[in-house]
């Protein structure tokens, strides 16, 4: 699924980013609260889309269990925030844990305490438990669709342990955020807000360019390859166990990104972050967007949301329906994405069938794109 | 000897619901390798279907023979579930066949619709369509092979097709019209009452055991032995066993793969609908009920080893004893003066959600030695 990459002039590619920073910029004065907060937050929710594009797209690594790692961050982000602003609470630990009759700061949130190590944690524990599940996994060649019942088994673990301990985690409550304090403001205000809004539009376009990175090169061929023909990688002299742990732990990393600015922005973070079908959803984004293409992921992500918060208002019924039609139709009628669809030789067959362009004879696909000859 | 014979049998309960549930996924998933993220939604139309049976049988015509609905009901089931499964297998999985994480992704699609569809239907209407969906893909079927190779085939089809339409539109406003429950759509759950012959419980060696309990355990006792003789007594098995170890061998030795693809999905699934009955008997019916059991049913066709029914039993009962073990830490009362660091442990896990935790972490733990499950399948391919 190489894309045939249409070249740009450098000129408007630079005018491109210039309106694009400058609509970051603005948007804060041009939306009102309502619609910026959902922006920024369906934009965070773009980073972990990305990562699925990573392991899905590149590596053909299918997991329905991102959600784990989102709600990893957006743990970590929210009990920073509550320890932090607990001072006038009994024990200067989170008002929850006085309900359960819990006085002391259980340990493993002890290291919490400082803002430097929560900023690494965000991201290292959930990359570092992906690299865990994901090595357990991957050591035994268990893939395909084995892989995937395995990520959503290992998410219900998760929803179960989360859901379950109230004394650790306030359970099936989550940790609210939005009356916390950080750097003297509150995190709910609006002020607050409109940073958040900056630092995720920031973040996004960072690990855009980090994924492309990442895929570019001799990496990004060997997963490419792993996607391809796995045991032809192995028998290359490859170990495809390597690549696909590190892979998985990248995607997990960004998930844990995505949930931490996901949470300050909605305010709560919750077991319903590991649910089922949101995990699946993010799948979704990423397959109407357009899988191996990464723009996609990203575009993907904030228009469904985008689209699903404007027919819920409407029409809170038929989400569902239109939801559960789009995978049918993606999956069957699109099943390079909406992105992939406009880059490879869509426009063209289009155009084609209303007798617009010329046909081409023989081989079309040799000559459109070379994708064939590789 | 009781505690040993208490949890025995609660294990065997847990997972003889498991069991009953899996194993339509172990014949779709593991004969076929189609992953069907719908089968809890088929289960769901099951034990829907019961419901809507149990009230249908209030009715005061069908009233003298109320206690037997629930016997009337499986068959209903296994044929509801069964219809919507092949026209799933016609419309969207035949065209992913090859493709399984599209297969995956599709079959999440359908079940998004088939919840939302029980929420804003009426189920007399629902059930309408269904009867509609029976009568316009199997009376085709049924037609003189005079009429099927004759030119106007097609017309025939057709037709059948309007009268299945008129029908169901028929069948769904007599029973809206005469079962007030079924004419407004709700997304509220809904219970289905047990007939009273399996209410209340059977005493057997001094332990009493609650019927419904009981019923499943005979439900999935008899779905197994019959799917066992059918798959390996029946001309139709033997040709399933066939396409799956070599579809293209099959296909040029003249078996009928499409036909094969259609009777197994058709199977699959209407299995799926009989676990939703008894699934109904154990609590009440709602449009997420599937959901609960989906993830479980997997973790069991994993854990037995694809493609192995012999596997898929022995699993399901595994993790229902151990559930039950775990769960409600029986352990503790088998062995009441442990040391207190494990006794700490197994009280910390003594919970239905902590129990799935532990036995999930278990069945990773396990996969790590044996990665293909309790009963691999045998071949020299690089990809197993």
């Amino acid at each position: 699924m190489s894309l045939s990459k249409i070249k740009f002039d450098k000129k408007i590619v630079l005018s491109f980013w210039i309106i694009l920073i400058a609509l970051i910029i603005a948007a804060p004065t041009l939306l009102p609260v309502f619609r910026l907060n959902l922006l920024g937050r369906y934009l965070s929710l773009s980073i972990v889309a990305l990562g699925v594009d990573l392991i899905w797209g590149y590596t053909g690594l299918l997991s329905l269990g991102q959600g784990i790692f989102f709600a990893l961050g957006g743990y970590c982000a929210a009990m920073y925030l509550q320890i932090t602003s607990s001072s006038e609470f009994p024990n200067n630990i989170p008002e929850f844990f006085a309900l359960y009759g819990v006085e002391k700061l259980p340990f493993f949130w002890e290291p919490f305490r400082s803002p430097f190590f929560t900023f690494f944690a965000i991201w290292i524990i959930p990359a570092l438990v992906a690299g865990l599940i994901g090595f357990l996994v991957f050591r035994n060649r268990i893939k395909g669709v084995y892989f995937s019942i395995l990520t959503q088994a290992s998410l219900l673990v998760f929803f179960n342990f989360f859901n379950g301990q109230q004394k650790l985690i306030n359970g099936t409550n989550g940790l609210k955020t939005d009356v916390t304090q950080l750097f003297g403001q509150m995190v709910g205000s609006e002020s607050m807000q409109r940073i958040f809004f900056w630092i995720t539009a920031t973040l996004v376009i960072a690990s855009w360019f980090f994924a492309k990175w990442v895929v570019k090169g001799r990496f990004g061929n060997i997963l490419i390859g792993i996607r391809d023909d796995e045991p032809r990688v192995r028998f290359t002299g490859y170990n495809p166990v390597i690549f696909k742990t590190i892979i998985f732990s990248i995607a997990g990393g960004l998930a844990g990104i995505s949930g931490a600015l996901y949470t300050v922005q909605s305010g709560i973070v919750s077991p319903q972050f590991m649910t089922v079908p949101f995990s699946i959803e993010m799948v979704i984004w990423v397959a109407v967007g357009g899988r191996g293409t990464l723009l996609g992921a990203i575009l993907g992500a904030v228009f469904i949301n985008y689209a699903k918060s404007l027919v819920s208002e409407a029409l809170p019924a038929s989400w569902m329906f239109i939801q559960g039609g789009l995978f049918i139709l993606v999956v069957t009628a699109l099943p390079e994405g909406v992105l992939g669809w406009i880059q490879g030789d869509g426009p063209r067959n289009l155009l084609q069938r209303f007798g617009l362009k010329r046909k081409i004879e023989t081989y079309p696909s040799l000559e459109i794109n070379n994708k064939e000859q590789k | 000897m009781e505690l040993l014979l208490d949890s025995l049998f609660n294990g065997v309960a847990i997972g003889s619901v498991l069991l009953v549930a899996a194993l339509g996924l172990a014949i779709v998933f593991g004969l076929m390798g189609v992953i069907n993220l719908a089968h809890g939604e088929l289960m769901m139309l099951g034990a829907y279907t019961t419901y809507v049976t149990q009230l249908i049988f209030k009715l005061p015509i069908l009233k003298p023979f109320y206690n037997s609905y629930i016997i009337v009901s499986i068959f209903l089931a296994f044929i509801v579930s069964g219809v919507v499964g092949i026209l799933l297998e016609k419309t969207i999985i035949r065209k992913l066949y090859g493709s399984p994480l599209e297969t995956l992704l599709a079959t999440w699609g359908v079940s998004l619709i088939l919840q939302q569809f029980v929420r804003s239907v009426p189920l007399a209407y629902g059930t309408g369509l269904v009867i509609s969906l029976i009568i316009g893909l199997f009376l085709p079927t049924t037609f003189p092979s005079k009429i099927k190779e004759s030119i106007n085939y097609k017309y025939y089809k057709f037709s059948s097709w309007i009268f299945a339409a008129l029908t169901g539109v028929l069948t769904g406003s007599v029973i809206s019209s005469s079962v007030s429950k079924l004419s407004r759509a709700s997304a509220r759950n809904v219970d289905v009452t047990a007939p009273s012959w399996m209410r209340g419980q059977v005493e057997i060696i001094g332990t009493a055991f609650p019927k419904t309990r009981l019923m499943i355990i005979v439900i999935t006792l008899i779905s197994v032995v019959a799917i066992t003789l059918f798959l390996n007594q029946s001309a139709w098995g033997m040709r399933i066993r066939a396409v799956t170890q070599n579809r293209q061998m099959s296909d040029c030795l003249g078996i009928s793969t499409e036909k094969v693809d259609i009777i197994t999905f058709g199977i699959g699934s209407g299995l799926a609908g009989v676990a939703g009955v008894a699934v109904s008997l154990l609590g009440s019916v709602g449009p997420n009920v599937g959901g609960n059991y989906i993830v479980g049913c997997f973790m069991v066709v994993v854990l037995g080893g694809v493609g192995n029914l012999l596997g898929t039993v022995l699993a399901s009962f595994g993790i229902g004893i151990m559930t039950d073990l775990i769960g409600a830490g029986r352990l503790l009362s088998i062995w009441p003066d442990m040391p207190l660091p494990l006794s700490n442990t197994i009280n910390f896990f003594a919970t239905t959600s902590m129990a799935r935790v532990m036995i999930f972490a278990l069945i990773v733990i396990f996969l790590q030695f044996k990665p293909t499950g309790l009963f691999p399948q045998k071949g020299r391919m690089v990809e197993n």
